[in-house]
Parts: structure tokens; sequence; C-alpha cells
């Protein structure tokens, strides 16, 4: 099993310098050199966090710190970046697996512990833009207001509300301050007993995900 | 008048404490930004409102 799932053609991986140029001629040679300097952190790596990761590894992004302290479990592979052959697998562990046959180049640090108030200082002072990714409302609640509290100087991107059937043209980017964003329809709760579908996450990531990139080439 | 999401409300002279309970937020689930600062936890109780300001309360609900 093991073999189907990190078979990988590796004489068929393009050489650094190639997968460079083709991210230079896709996005324009600026935006690359940006992205490429650039060190994201991205705390909670379920429905939200592995698709962040994939997408911003895929950008080009230079370093991505991944934080979760949670294993695959077979309930989560409906929404999450992970495979059945990953199931109990730490998640920092599995994903950075799956990113590195993605984006071999990009320089990964995984961290397979639980972001608290005393250790979200040490743990995400090297980013220059943290996401938060938790499912837990009171976890996303604590990390925010520690990372306002204690890390002023970071961007932001949290997510609220991304649970249920409804459309999706009800998720959005606010912007809340100048270095705090929240994406999300910010009311649908999975708490309800409303569950959560690959697309809609999918699309509440991709916003968290495009207002990182905005932030990293000054767009924002 | 205090400008809280967007929204024009009689908050001021009140605290930020005394404005969540009014407003029903659970306070283990929100972030209070005001004039651009976060205002911390510990300081909901003694944070007073003031005719002008612009807070922001970020709700957060579960799923992920």
């Amino acid at each position: 099993m093991a073999d189907t799932c990190s078979q990988m053609r590796d004489s068929c991986v393009p050489s650094r310098e190639e997968m460079l140029a083709a991210l230079e001629k896709r996005q324009g040679e600026d935006a690359v050199r940006k992205l490429q300097a650039a060190t994201v952190a991205v705390c909670g790596l379920g429905g939200l966090g592995s698709n962040i990761a994939i997408s911003l590894a895929r950008a080009g992004v230079g370093k991505l710190i991944l934080v979760d302290f949670d294993r695959v479990d077979v309930t989560n592979l409906h929404r999450q970046q992970y495979k059945a052959c990953q199931v109990g697998l730490p998640k920092p562990e599995a994903l950075l697996a799956n990113l590195k046959e993605i984006a071999p180049y990009t320089d990964f640090e995984t961290h397979s512990e639980k972001v608290t108030a005393e250790n979200a200082v040490p743990l995400l002072a090297n980013a220059d833009v943290i996401c938060e990714a938790f499912d837990n409302a009171e976890a996303k609640a604590m990390l925010v207001n520690t990372v306002l509290e204690t890390m002023p100087e970071k961007f932001l991107v949290a997510a609220s509300g991304m649970a249920g059937y409804d459309s999706g043209n009800s998720i959005a980017t606010r912007k809340v301050t100048k270095r705090f964003y929240v994406c999300g329809d910010g009311q649908s709760d999975v708490g309800d007993g409303i569950g959560l579908i690959a697309p809609r996450v999918m699309l509440c990531a991709a916003h968290q995900a495009l207002v990182v990139i905005r932030l990293i080439l000054g767009l924002e | 008048m205090v400008t809280i999401n967007g929204q024009s409300v009689d908050a001021a002279r009140k605290t930020v404490a005394e404005y969540l309970v009014e407003a029903g937020y659970n306070t283990v689930r929100i972030a209070v930004e005001r004039n651009e600062m976060i205002v911390p936890k510990a300081k909901y109780a003694e944070t007073v409102l003031a005719d002008g300001d612009v807070v922001e309360v970020v709700n957060f609900v579960g799923g992920g």
C-alpha cells in the first residue's frame, strides 16, 4: 500500500530551475520573487489548512510552517487533502509527504503539537503571514487574540463560517483591520449539526490562500 | 455613537464587556478590535467606549 501511495516517477520530476521558470511564466517574475521570499504559517491542517498549504506551495511561497496536533482520521477524507492510505498518520507528516510530491523544492517546517497561547510566539515568530485554520471556535478565537495581542506586526488571515450547503457566494473575505482578515460566511456553525462539504470548505481555504498571496504581493 | 461592525450603535460610555453581554456575544469565541487595535480579553471590563470609536467584533463559529 505504501508504494502505491507514494509512487513517484522520480526521473520525471522537473528540476528546481524548470519549476521556477514555469512559475515565472505563469505568475510573473516579480510575483514569484516576492512569493519565494515569504514564510507563511498554517495553524491547523484540516479542511482549511491542508487546502491552504497546497495552494500556497503551488503558487511558490518559499517556506511553509505547518502545525497540527491531530492524526488523519477516516472522517477527514471527505474534505481534507489526505489519502486513504494515510489514515492514522500525524497530519503534519502526511501533508508534508503530499506537498513534497507537488512542490519538491519548497522549504517546509512541521510541528506535531497543539498551538497554545504559550507556544504561539516561538512557533510563529518567523512567519510573515499567519493563517488560522482550526475547526474549533474557541481555538480560533484563542489564536487570533494571541497573535493580535503578542505579535501585532504579523499579518493574520482567519476563517469563520463555511459549514453546510449554502451558496458558495456567501463565502467572502472581510478586512477587519490593516493586518487582520477573516474569510467565510461568518455564520454557519458546524456545531449546529450541519456538516462540512469539500467545495465549500475549499472555497473558504481559497479565499484565505488568495488573501495571503495578495498580502505578500503588496496588493492589499 | 459608536460604529460597531459598520452599524451606528448607542454604546458610548459603556465598557466593552457591557456591550458584549448586551449584544449576546460569547466572549470565548470572539476578538474585538477598537480603532484598529486589539482589545485584550483581560481589558474588556475596563475599556470604555467613546463617541466616534470604530469597533469590529469578530465572532468565530466552528468548522474548518
